[in-house]
């Protein structure tokens, strides 16, 4: 090993590919459904599916490494992770609302992924391979359970005659709950992820993920959310009244251990996850301050790289202050995502990642709307929108305080209730 | 390929630089710093560790090869232990190294062996100039060609050992650019100030002010012949040293401050119990590790010669320095009281910390 920063040579190919498919299938359409809200990007959604079918994906879901045949030639080193940051990375750049509705398994599939076993894997993840553009969503949030996720409320019972669960409860925030859940003609059959406690009594220790399929009866989507910004990804309410799934969906172990193993399964794929929701707002973040070079250089102003701070201008000072933030936070992404791909504990990490990403992707998108002027105020730029995009890197997949804690607790080697 | 993950060499290395760094640098660092003097021994002993000898090829008397990677992070770790014996033990390189990089092959022969062999000697290099608006690409030192000679005129400031420099790198404005030239200490025309430099920091640091008055030089002692050389190389590696440094301090700081929180109580608990100490610390963790990776990769590019490593150089260095005064300054918040208080060294790592904005060229990897 030695330290080395050479783009691996598929994250450069997909790089290129992803870059048309950005320019011109996501920012020509970013003003359009920014404007209308809930309106589904059908265009986008089936141009990818069928790309990313012929590029022999099919599913943004972290791949399962494939087996090596010759057991002569010498081994690569896994890259999945690292390739899915870049590609998310692009796509955000592209347009961030609609990265959120790429068919593929999203954070859904990145729970089963993390938490399910073998068979689970192959029974819920083939899909996303299939014929129809298909979608997967995570429910965690509840109204009464935000960052706090063992206040979680939902509830799974065991029906022993008919060994299935029974799921009561109500989800809010789940992104891309709607295109999951519901059945469109045009989409595959999708399915979400419900945290939901087995035994409400044990506290973090009861809490686990069960797989309900789009379409089972007694669960509902009830609202759709009307945000900020990431107007174009529905954000759904989940409503989820006796709903039965199978005895097999339930990802871990049916039995409450007295341990924590199953709030650590989430806690788990968050440790996957927040890297890459990172990448999605630097590629926000690369956007907006890519468009304000540009602006300067249209209007003749160039940046004086190499000129001690003092002889700098503030425009000068502004610009290559964005460009340290955001370089130094895609290289925290990278480094999370290298650690998973070679099977390393990431958890600080990944957070740190995030923490980095949230605090750079808002600080940048609202420097850039300054630094335009009233060009950055108006909506006939797309700087404004993601000034309004990028504030949500800092809030879902743990807002950038929860992750300050993780970082505490990891540096500090507190508990959670030596550092509350 | 991406890694991040030091070969087994620099592993060895960094382990050795670490712990004479803790073990020597750190106690000294202190009375070093109010007695105004380095103690003996100690930078012979940081010198027999054998960085920059590792960093020259054998043909011109080292052992090893220069890598950029290799050197930020040997200085992070030096840097960690104290600023000032640090800058101390590298004070050779910033003679050698810019021969190295941008000498021509005769200048390499010549000069390089000397440096190398045997104990540490100051062979020293004299860049800042003392204005407001200094800038390594636009001096105020003038070497001008007369007949065969150039002859150099000008003053230059904090130049480290000046004293007792054996040689001095003086670099001066030549044509528009920045060249270095290389000038023997007892050389005619060049006056080292008998009163060391006062600073904010780094006073166990001998530093000079040295005046250049008509000395002349031939082409034979300018940096890569006649024709010059390209000065770019020579300021990024100035410039990860200074970024690599600055991760040193504030990684001491970070960890230091992060230690006294775990023990100071607070309200029945420890201080770092308190969210707004322990988030001060997850901020301050979090841009170290920005900063670390912005200046590896830097250094990286720097080594595989690729074409953005000098404005990368330039950011990572811009990034270090704001990133070691926000982090030295959070130290000595969290200790509070006692952080201002000299029996704690978070004060003067603040202090130290603050040079990085200015002091490119102190330091070279």
């Amino acid at each position: 090993m030695a330290i080395e920063f050479e783009a691996p040579k598929p994250v450069v190919q997909m790089q290129t590919v992803l870059k048309t498919v950005a320019e011109e299938m996501m920012r020509s359409k970013s003003r359009y459904f920014d404007e209308h809200e809930h309106e589904i990007p059908w265009d986008y959604i089936e141009f990818t599916h069928t790309a990313m079918k012929a590029m022999g994906g099919g599913s943004l879901a972290p791949r399962e490494e494939k087996k090596q045949d010759d057991p002569a030639k010498p081994k690569r080193p896994p890259i999945g992770y690292q390739l899915l940051a870049s590609q998310i990375e692009m796509l955000a750049w592209g347009d961030v609302g609609m990265y959120l509705v790429t068919p593929g398994g999203g954070l859904g599939a990145a729970a089963v992924q993390a938490a399910g076993s073998l068979e689970q894997r192959a029974k819920f993840l083939a899909r996303f391979g299939e014929e129809k553009p298909t979608f997967a969503a995570m429910c965690m949030t509840e109204s009464g359970a935000g960052s706090d996720t063992s206040a979680i409320r939902a509830k799974a019972a065991l029906d022993e005659k008919t060994k299935e669960w029974v799921i009561n409860g109500e989800k809010i925030f789940v992104t891309g709950g709607d295109k999951s859940f519901t059945e469109y003609e045009k989409l595959g059959k999708g399915f979400i992820v419900v945290w939901a406690s087995i035994d409400p009594a044990a506290g973090r220790a009861g809490m686990r993920a069960f797989v309900v399929e789009s379409g089972t009866p007694g669960v509902r989507v009830v609202k759709l959310e009307h945000k900020l910004g990431i107007r174009v990804s529905d954000t759904a309410t989940i409503s989820l009244v006796d709903a039965r799934v199978p005895f097999e969906n339930i990802l871990g172990s049916p039995t409450v251990e007295k341990t924590t193993t199953g709030f650590k399964g989430a806690m788990a794929t968050f440790d996957a996850t927040r890297p890459l929701v990172a990448a999605s707002g630097l590629g926000v973040a690369r956007a907006a301050l890519e468009f304000l070079k540009d602006k300067l250089k249209e209007n003749g102003i160039e940046i004086r790289y190499g000129l001690p701070r003092q002889r700098l201008t503030n425009m000068e000072r502004e610009v290559i202050d964005m460009e340290i933030m955001l370089k130094s936070a895609w290289l925290m992404v990278l480094k999370a995502v290298w650690l998973a791909d070679n099977q390393k504990p990431n958890a600080l990490e990944s957070s740190m990642s995030k923490v980095k990403a949230g605090d750079v992707t808002t600080r940048i998108t609202q420097k850039v709307v300054e630094m335009l002027g009233p060009l950055g105020y108006s909506r006939e730029f797309l700087a404004e929108k993601w000034f309004r995009d990028a504030k949500i890197t800092d809030i879902y997949e743990g807002t950038g305080q929860i992750n300050r804690l993780v970082v505490a607790r990891q540096i500090l080697g507190y508990s959670g209730s030596e550092l509350r | 390929m991406y890694s991040f993950e030091p070969s087994e060499e620099q592993q060895m290395l960094v382990e050795a630089v670490a712990k004479y760094a803790s073990n020597d640098l750190r106690p000294a660092s202190r009375p070093a710093e109010e007695g105004r003097e380095l103690p003996k021994g100690l930078v012979g002993k940081g010198w027999d560790l054998g960085v920059l000898q590792a960093s020259i090829p054998e043909s011109y008397g080292g052992f090893g090869e220069h890598s950029a990677v290799t050197g930020v992070l040997a200085v992070e770790e030096l840097a960690c232990g104290d600023l000032a014996g640090a800058l101390a033990v590298m004070t050779p390189s910033l003679f050698a190294v810019p021969v190295l990089l941008v000498g021509n092959d005769a200048q390499k022969k010549e000069f390089l062996p000397p440096v190398i062999a045997g104990e540490w000697r100051s062979y020293t290099a004299a860049l800042i100039e003392y204005n407001f608006d200094f800038d390594p690409n636009d001096l105020r030192t003038s070497a001008d060609l007369i007949g065969n000679e150039y002859v150099l005129t000008g003053e230059k400031a904090f130049v480290p050992f000046a004293k007792e420099a054996e040689a001095i790198l003086v670099y001066a404005k030549c044509d528009g650019r920045t060249q270095g030239f290389i000038v023997p200490g007892d050389a005619p025309g060049l006056t080292v100030q008998d009163e060391r430099e006062k600073l904010m920091g780094l006073n166990a640091l001998p530093l000079y002010r040295v005046k250049l008055n008509g000395l002349q030089v031939s082409a034979a002692q300018r940096l890569g012949g006649a024709a010059g050389h390209d000065f770019e190389p020579v300021l990024a590696a100035m410039r990860l040293a200074s970024a690599s440094a600055a991760l040193g301090v504030a990684r001491a700081a970070f960890e230091y401050a992060r230690d006294y929180a775990k023990e100071r109580e607070v309200f029945g608990v420890k201080v770092a119990q308190k969210q707004a100490i322990a988030f001060m610390l997850a901020e301050m963790r979090t841009e170290i590790e920005a900063v670390r990776l912005l200046t590896w990769e830097a250094a990286w590019k720097l080594d595989q010669g690729k074409d953005d490593a000098f404005p990368e150089a330039y950011l990572a260095a811009l990034g270090a320095a704001d990133m070691a005064m926000m982090v030295t300054d959070r130290a000595v918040q969290i200790l509070g009281g006692h952080g201002y208080i000299r029996e704690h060294p978070v004060e003067m790592w603040m202090r130290n910390a603050r040079g990085f904005a200015m002091l490119t060229g102190l330091a070279i990897i």
